[in-house]
């Protein structure tokens, strides 16, 4: 036992202490503890009143006790009780229990609280910073309603003592950080922020921590805390190291005060005031020109302060992003802290880094120590430091050194330490996606990843290479073949075989012609793995083979003998069990067609933000992955194909059609009740969410093939845009197309050769169109029969939102085929492409005509030239409706004659086109036969 | 600072400082989980580490660990010299510090703890000030002093 050097010494406490650490087992510690407990507890129930000595020794061996680890029930009230003994080492031993041990027993916090307010009004220093610091300590709420009014007053009050000051501004501070709308500055703002001037070094550190945090929640109120902590720091910076006697640690004047005012700082923009703002740039040059000086002391300590307030300038730099000059340097010195031989420096100027490579100033000078971060990440002993490289490789990694980056990241990942694995995975799987030129290259990167690291490759990650197959029909052949090659491993994971089954299934026909790959052999392949997986991967290969049934029909046989075997079919997991089943009869009743329907290639995935990075945003949480670094990953991840979280194995079979024949329907059993794997609840739901958009393509418009996703050139037009044309034949309004996202209407009138068209885009989803675009083309001959005029649309359509697009028309000569309109636009990063033609036809630009039967038939036989006549019978769709035909002919743009033929049923019209270069007059003639229900229609031109 | 906790080699609690709101078994089972993580790590290895999300940073002085965790945007060297700043205020105030003196003078080591940092904000870096209050405290403590039983004197109480 040492001798106690100072003050009393309770030497009961002494002893006891002794006696525990005798203690030679848990056991025999726990029974002294209990005998100590006996006694003091008869002790304070005794009949004679203890004097404060005894009191203040059975409460610090309780507080003891209590900081042994074992729990207290009693002797708050003797707590409570030294707080007013007028004996300081009493109040001070009652003080720390309270402190240590607080009881929201609400008797005692009003004995606790009146025993402060006590000593606060007490004007004895000593008591006043006790008080305070038990204030400090506990930062109750209760404590908070009962001093927070009292605690200011006290802190800018001109005859309190600098100590006591110190201790308001912090315990001021603990209070504002628990209860923020207790501590109101209001009119102590001003004053508060004045403390910066203090002449007592002591009381400007305290009270800075409190400025700052209230700075960051009210930057106006205390913005003029900028000029004056730019004036402090500049004459800390500026002072000699002995200026500031005991302030001076280690030859480095005021440390900590210096580190706190530019963390202040760092709470608002540069200054704009130029005095003050070239003040402070004089200052973090001056910081920095220390850097580079010769150390005045060898001791670590000094390097250490020094350094502290080397890379806080550097955060402040980095904090104004707008100094290039300063970016730079900072990045040079940080760069030379690679090398130095303090593992603590090669650390923080990796952590320090990082931030720089996402500044556009200093983006570059980081990418200049790519070497010496990948010697970090091979050579560096503790995982921490490794660590801290692999961020800054993935911080500062760009399209020119993509390949390297995740090259070296992938060969460390082979030895990388377990706890930092997964998050590598997310890393070269986000940097993979979003620097990938070649898709060969993306796929080769994480089929690798997969190979070395399976364990640590979340779904995401795999279903995010399955997306990207299916978006880019460039990759699928490849991707058939790289998966096929590695499945051919003995040995490998499991998740290579869920993306070798899901590939295979979809686009496994692109290297059947190969007979070392030919269906069987990939069959084979993929069933050898069948018998080592687990339930969600056998379910989603079972999904592979049937969509191996519609790929290849020589397989069918093999395949319905392994479903129909007992091990699939009588499987005691339901869910494999109603696959096999479903499988096997679809299979066998279905007709090739409806096969070919249901399991049809899967259409391109929506775009949404990456998956991956989602995950990794939620691991790290938000300040993991900035701001720039996610918008970024949305722009450029579309490029490669964003995605959504789609992806998985149920959706193999998900192109089902709603209109297919209902017994696959029912068959699948999509529509039943949730499944009942594990897995499954998730699974079904996709299910639901892709059979409602085969809902939408009933509609007709986008039946199972959507607009090519991926390529920047217009798409061709869609299949259906010559039917969408001639809707609007015999109209001007109406939708001209919609799909799950846009919806297009348009709004046309015409005046003799002359038309304008309104178009109307309308956002279908709640995200925004980015990067919208239209053009209007004339094909062909077209260009010299049509002069097409389209104002620019807005590039942006916010979800929900409509824009208009005005395009005008002027017919110059006849012509008979119609503009093209391609529109393209980014949905969730994705690009969409689709191309439709505009209804402009020439029947627009009739002008009608009003004639007398006479005149119509003089006319009419006027046309008898080949050229001048077309005649077409045709069978009507419809029942005839006197009144349906003409308002289509009405909607035609001619004059309908009425009382010209001498036939009541025909109905005869004539009208004159109007173009630039000349008119041409035509007349018409429909005929409707209705009992044989065909409708000859003559057509004469002039 | 969010709390800082002084532990033997041994994983032996010395002393626990909280300025953050938590419950007993919380603090329990972080002060487990972080002297865990600090021992198993090797010497030579860098002082800082992440945990959760803040910081850890820690020193070892002899048979003894410093452990601080701190906000993730706390100056990492800065919380490290406070470390040293508060191991040479006990090594003043006891005279050559060791394990021991804290072990048996653990309130001292709180008081000197409380008037260097309050409330996880460094509030008076200056060694001579800190050193003054406390011996100002125990100046006012020697005059309080009252003649105590012969029992009391040799510990039997």
């Amino acid at each position: 036992m040492p001798a106690v050097s100072k003050g009393d010494g309770m030497r009961g406490l002494a002893v006891f202490i002794s006696d525990i650490r005798n203690c030679k087992s848990k056991e025999a510690e726990i029974k002294r503890i209990n005998k100590e407990l006996a006694n003091i507890r008869s002790k304070f129930k005794g009949d004679k009143a203890l004097d404060g000595y005894s009191k203040k020794k059975y409460v610090c061996k309780l507080l003891f006790i209590f900081l042994l680890g074992h729990d207290i029930d009693f002797g708050h009230m003797e707590a409570v009780n030294l707080l007013s003994s007028n004996k300081y080492t009493e109040k001070q031993i009652g003080y720390l229990f309270i402190s240590v041990l607080v009881n929201s027993n609400s008797e005692l916090i009003r004995l606790i609280n009146n025993a402060i307010k006590n000593d606060l009004s007490s004007r004895n220093p000593t008591f006043m910073c006790l008080a305070l610091h038990c204030i400090a300590n506990v930062g109750s709420r209760e404590m908070a309603e009962a001093f927070a009014g009292e605690i200011p007053r006290i802190l800018v009050a001109g005859d309190t003592m600098d100590s006591v000051k110190q201790s308001a501004a912090l315990c001021l501070l603990r209070l504002y950080k628990t209860s923020p709308d207790l501590v109101l500055m209001g009119e102590w703002t001003s004053r508060v922020v004045h403390l910066l001037n203090d002449q007592h070094m002591g009381v400007v550190t305290a009270a800075i921590s409190l400025i700052t945090c209230l700075s960051q929640k009210n930057p106006d109120e205390f913005k003029t805390c900028v000029s004056l902590a730019v004036s402090r720091l500049s004459r800390i910076v500026s002072s000699a190291s002995t200026d500031l006697q005991d302030y001076t640690y280690y030859f480095v004047p005021a440390p900590w005060l210096s580190c706190k005012l530019l963390r202040l700082l760092q709470c608002y923009p540069p200054p704009e005031d130029g005095a003050v703002k070239g003040r402070l740039v004089e200052c973090l040059e001056t910081i920095l020109n220390k850097a580079q000086e010769p150390p005045k002391s060898k001791k670590v300590q000094h390097s250490n302060a020094k350094n502290a307030i080397l890379f806080e300038a550097i955060s402040l730099i980095i904090h104004y992003d707008s100094e290039p000059n300063l970016l730079v340097r900072a990045c040079n010195q940080l760069g030379q802290f690679l090398q130095h031989r303090e593992t603590n420096l090669r650390y923080l100027a990796l952590e320090s880094m990082c931030t720089l490579a996402s500044s556009e100033f200093s983006h570059e000078a980081v990418k200049t120590h790519i070497e010496t971060v990948i010697n970090a990440l091979k050579t560096e002993r503790d995982v921490s430091v490794r660590q801290r490289a692999a961020d800054l490789l993935y911080a500062m990694c760009d399209r020119s050194n993509a390949k390297q980056i995740v090259a070296e990241m992938l060969s460390y990942l082979e030895t990388a330490d377990y706890s930092i694995r997964e998050e590598m995975v997310l890393k070269v799987a986000i940097l993979a996606e979003k620097y990938a030129v070649d898709y060969s290259w993306y796929v080769d990167t994480i089929l690798n990843l997969i190979r070395i690291a399976g364990d640590y490759v979340s779904e995401e990650v795999w279903y995010r290479v399955i997306q990207i197959v299916i978006n880019r029909d460039d990759v699928q052949g490849y991707a058939a073949k790289t998966v096929f090659e590695a499945l051919q491993a003995p040995a490998c994971h499991e998740n290579m075989v869920k993306v070798g089954g899901y590939i295979l299934g979809e686009f496994g026909n692109l290297i059947a012609g190969d007979p070392r790959s030919s269906p069987l052999v990939q069959f084979n392949l993929l069933h050898s793995k069948f018998h080592l997986c687990s339930v969600p991967t056998r379910a989603l290969l079972l999904s592979a083979y049937i969509k191996f049934i519609n790929l290849f029909p020589e397989t069918k046989s093999t395949i319905q003998e392994v479903l129909r075997s007992d091990s699939q079919i009588r499987n005691s997991d339901v869910e494999l069990q109603q696959r096999a089943v479903e499988y096997l009869k679809l299979s066998s009743i279905a007709s090739t067609d409806v096969l070919a329907t249901v399991l049809e290639e899967m259409p391109p995935f929506p775009e949404r933000e990456s998956s991956i990075l989602a995950k990794l945003k939620k691991k790290k949480g938000p300040g993991a992955v900035s701001v720039n670094e996610l918008e970024e990953g949305k722009r450029e991840g579309g490029e490669l194909n964003g995605g959504g979280e789609r992806g998985g194995d149920n959706s193999a079979i998900a192109t089902s059609n709603a209109s297919t024949p209902s017994p696959s329907a029912d068959l699948l059993g999509l529509r039943a009740g949730p499944p009942v794997t594990a897995a499954a609840p998730s699974a079904g739901s996709l299910l639901v969410d892709v059979f409602s958009e085969a809902g939408v393509n009933d509609d007709g418009f986008l039946s199972s093939a959507p607009p090519s996703v991926v390529s920047e050139d217009p798409a061709p037009p869609l299949p259906e845009s010559n039917e969408l044309l001639n809707k609007f034949v015999c109209k001007n309004n109406g939708v001209l197309f919609e799909n799950q996202l846009l919806q297009i209407g348009i709004k046309s009138e015409y005046r003799q050769n002359l038309g304008r068209m309104y178009l109307f885009y309308g956002n279908k989803t709640s995200v925004q169109f980015v990067t919208f675009s239209t053009t209007v083309t004339c094909p062909g001959e077209l260009q010299s029969q049509l002069n097409v005029q389209s104002k620019p649309v807005e590039p942006l359509i916010e979800g929900g939102a409509q824009v208009q697009q005005v395009i005008n028309i002027e017919c110059l000569t006849d012509f008979s085929d119609a503009p093209l309109l391609n529109i393209k636009f980014r949905y969730g990063g994705a690009l969409q492409n689709l191309t439709l033609k505009l209804p402009v036809t020439i029947n627009k630009f009739f002008q009608p005509t009003e004639m007398a039967s006479h005149d119509f038939f003089q006319r009419w036989k006027q046309l008898s030239l080949p050229q001048q006549e077309a005649q077409k019978i045709f069978k009507a769709n419809h029942a005839m409706d006197t009144e349906v035909l003409k308002a289509k002919l009405l909607g035609l743009g001619m004059a309908l004659l009425e009382n010209v033929d001498p036939n009541p049923e025909n109905f005869v019209c004539a009208g004159v086109i109007q173009t630039k270069a000349q008119q041409v007059g035509s007349l018409l003639r429909l005929e409707p036969k209705r009992a044989s229900s065909d409708v000859p229609i003559n057509r004469a031109q002039q | 600072m969010q709390f800082m906790l002084l532990f033997s080699r041994q994983g032996k609690l010395r002393l626990q400082k909280w300025y953050v709101a938590l419950s007993d078994t919380q603090k329990k089972k972080i002060s487990r989980e972080v002297i865990q993580i600090v021992l198993a790590r090797k010497p030579k290895m860098c002082s800082f580490l992440e945990w959760r999300d803040l910081k850890i940073v820690y020193k070892r002085y002899a048979s003894l660990y410093f452990c601080c965790a701190v906000e993730d945007q706390e100056n990492e060297l800065i919380t490290l010299e406070i470390i040293h700043r508060y191991v040479e205020l006990l090594d003043k105030y006891f005279g050559s510090v060791c394990e021991l003196d804290i072990i048996f003078n653990f309130e001292k080591a709180y008081y000197i703890l409380d008037e260097f940092i309050l409330g996880g904000e460094a509030q008076e870096t200056s060694k001579k000030n800190v050193l003054k209050a406390i011996e100002q405290a125990d100046m006012l403590q020697e005059e309080a002093e009252t003649p105590r039983s012969v029992l009391e004197e040799i510990g039997l109480t």
